[in-house]
């Protein structure tokens, strides 16, 4: 994992002094809401609903034991005991008091953490695959570029002002877990014909109100030109990216509106400008970045492990977990865990203090002191040998923590929608409750197979419905919740936007009509292995209407 | 029929505008009818904003309960007067502590 070196500490120290100097400045009249907002914003403090909310920058989604029992700390001593981890691999607090942010911040920055650029028009946290580094489809460990990219943009003096935020993520495998083609920017790592490595770039993709899937500007853009390139996307976007509208303001609209061919050439034209200046990226500097995430020393072990065979055997829950939660690792004998956060009933992303220590403590044990964080909400160990599998599980469960369901139709995505979110028009959180025990009671989880469903509160769409296979969006209909469901939605390397099925259903009625879905799908499917986006794909929104409509 | 809602400076807590200045719980909220009350309430968080107490002051719509207790109008509202309306933290986990 990358440690910070001096610059970074003083940095991030620095930092935390400023917003302490802010936050007293603010208290004592000298800064008025109007100046303070604008500064709070920039260090991740939002205020929400109920109270302040922080939410923190898990960078690239990489996390070490110390840095998730921090988290633990922060949620038992300043909040309610708990976090929520979002779509975007960082954690949100949802009730910590302004005093002590300042302290908060003093206490992320003693263990190399901090919220700047959680917030705000600025470069946010890029995201990666949560199986990073250690992925038997990767091609190289996307966290490099990350990590690159995350100490150029750190308050680049020219990007802080951007017409909106702005979202990057990188994907290492053909296989995108990262949905890089509904970001600003996406990456994906490739190879070219001579074996030298590179990025698809793709630009202008995003959800929201005005969902699209992002357009490749560059078939194989050179590893050493990733800074150039992504600063003259950037300064494009910077001189014609619209102000006038703040709905109408992010890169995905400037594509729409200049075409992607015109821009292609703007990003170009000012590329060749600086490509071979101090923004080339030397092999030597990409290569110590490699360094920090070399893989752990792991054990020497068979491919195989008997004793977690003899394990499934024994316990069907735990072969079920096995199935569904453990994917396979580039190394022998060890394996990738996906720590799921959507029992059934219980608020998607949400994890306690007490969970938070306990898989700290896993991760420090079991896992060479690495977690991640998904973007799908869920905790990741990435490098678990298969013979400690059933220690692991056994821990997970007795802190409820070892449902067996990741990417089944329970592994439901929902943002904190109107239960905490100042623009959220309806709940989701409810809503994700309600279904997953529904499927959890039917005992159908299993032969329903990959299905991901998505929830969010409002148009912003941060709980991702636009790309759910079943999407979910909470909208205010004279004061009522109403749930509008679109279809055939997918983050993947094929992705796609999910279409509206019909019209909206209440709150009472939403559940219902998921179950229907899922039940039509189940009888129209040729077979367990045709998932229902296969199927979906194949049939369309047609006998999904009849269902829900007659 | 109106009360008047902010967050507290000092920690975001939710709280509402009576006769003696802030209070916590919706219940104890003054009742505004007349359009002169309500203007003298949103003078009265206008000073409070600038004393520094409370930050985005609203006038929100409310009915009276049957134990004349002002119930806000709007969702939004109740959940902020009422919190969130799904369990978190240790307490959604018992049941899920098999």
């Amino acid at each position: 994992m990358y440690r910070y070196d001096e610059f970074d500490h003083e940095f991030v120290n620095a930092r935390v002094a400023q917003f302490r100097d802010q936050v007293s400045r603010r208290l004592s009249g000298e800064l008025s809401e109007d100046e303070f907002k604008p500064l709070r914003l920039m260090n991740g403090v939002y205020l929400q609903l109920h109270a302040y909310m922080l939410r923190v920058a898990i960078p690239y989604g990489t996390l070490n034991s110390r840095q998730m029992r921090m988290l633990g700390h922060i949620a038992r001593k300043y909040d309610r005991d708990y976090g929520h981890f979002t779509t975007r691999q960082n954690i949100q607090f949802n009730w910590p008091k302004l005093i002590d942010i300042p302290q908060i911040l003093e206490d992320l920055a003693s263990v190399e953490m901090h919220a700047i650029q959680t917030s705000g028009n600025c470069i946010r946290n890029v995201t990666t695959d949560h199986f990073a580094g250690v992925a038997l489809d990767e091609i190289a460990d996307p966290r490099v570029y990350a990590e690159i990219l995350r100490q150029w943009s750190s308050l680049h003096p020219e990007f802080v002002f951007l017409p909106r935020k702005f979202k990057i993520a990188i994907t290492g495998a053909e296989h995108d877990r990262a949905a890089i083609q509904v970001h600003d920017i996406g990456l994906q790592l490739k190879r070219n014909d001579k074996g030298e490595t590179g990025f698809a770039v793709h630009v202008g993709g995003g959800q929201g109100r005005t969902p699209m899937i992002a357009k490749l500007v560059r078939e194989f853009l050179p590893e050493g030109d990733l800074i150039a390139y992504t600063e003259a996307i950037l300064r494009v976007y910077n001189l014609y990216g619209r102000r006038d509208n703040k709905y109408k303001a992010r890169i995905k609209i400037l594509v729409h509106e200049t075409g992607i061919d015109e821009l292609r050439r703007d990003i170009e034209k000012e590329f060749e400008r600086i490509r071979d200046g101090v923004l080339h990226l030397p092999k030597a500097d990409i290569d110590a970045i490699n360094s920090w995430f070399a893989r752990p020393a792991y054990r020497d072990l068979p491919a195989a492990s008997p004793a977690l065979e003899a394990a499934r055997k024994a316990d069907r829950h735990f072969d079920r977990w096995v199935k569904n939660n453990v994917t396979e690792h580039v190394h022998p004998g060890h394996a990738i865990v996906t720590v799921s956060l959507k029992p059934a009933g219980a608020p998607p992303g949400d994890a306690t203090a007490r969970q938070m220590e306990v898989l700290a403590d896993l991760g420090e044990k079991f896992s060479h002191d690495e977690l991640r964080i998904s973007h799908e909400q869920n905790v990741i160990l990435p490098h678990v040998a298969k013979d400690d599998l059933k220690t692991v599980y056994d821990a997970l469960a007795a802190e409820g923590l070892a449902a067996a369901n990741a990417g089944l139709v329970t592994d439901i995505i929902a943002c904190p929608g109107l239960d905490y979110c100042a623009l959220a028009n309806a709940r989701s959180i409810p809503v994700a409750q309600r279904i997953s025990e529904a499927f959890e009671a039917s005992g159908r989880e299993q032969e329903i197979g990959e299905l991901k469903i998505k929830i969010s509160g409002c148009i912003n769409a941060c709980g991702h419905h636009h790309v759910g296979h079943i999407g979910i969006l909470g909208v205010d209909r004279k004061g009522e919740e109403f749930y509008q469901i679109t279809l055939g939605g997918s983050a993947d390397e094929h992705t796609s936007i999910g279409e509206i099925v019909g019209p909206g259903f209440s709150t009472d009625e939403v559940v219902g009509a998921v179950e229907k879905i899922v039940d039509t799908y189940l009888g129209l499917r040729h077979s367990p292995q045709e998932t229902f986006l296969q199927a979906w794909r194949r049939v369309g929104q047609q006998p999904f209407k009849e269902a829900l409509y007659g | 029929m109106k009360i008047i809602t902010a967050n507290r400076l000092t920690d975001g807590v939710v709280v509402y505008l009576n006769g003696n200045g802030w209070v916590d719980g919706i219940a104890a909220a003054a009742i505004l009818s007349a359009p002169d009350a309500i203007d003298a309430g949103l003078a009265a968080a206008a000073r409070a904003i600038a004393n520094r107490e409370v930050v985005d002051v609203n006038a929100i719509d409310v009915t009276l309960d049957d134990s004349r207790r002002p119930v806000p109008v709007k969702l939004r509202e109740r959940i902020r007067a009422y919190g969130p309306t799904v369990g978190y933290g240790e307490a959604a986990l018992p049941r899920l502590v098999a």
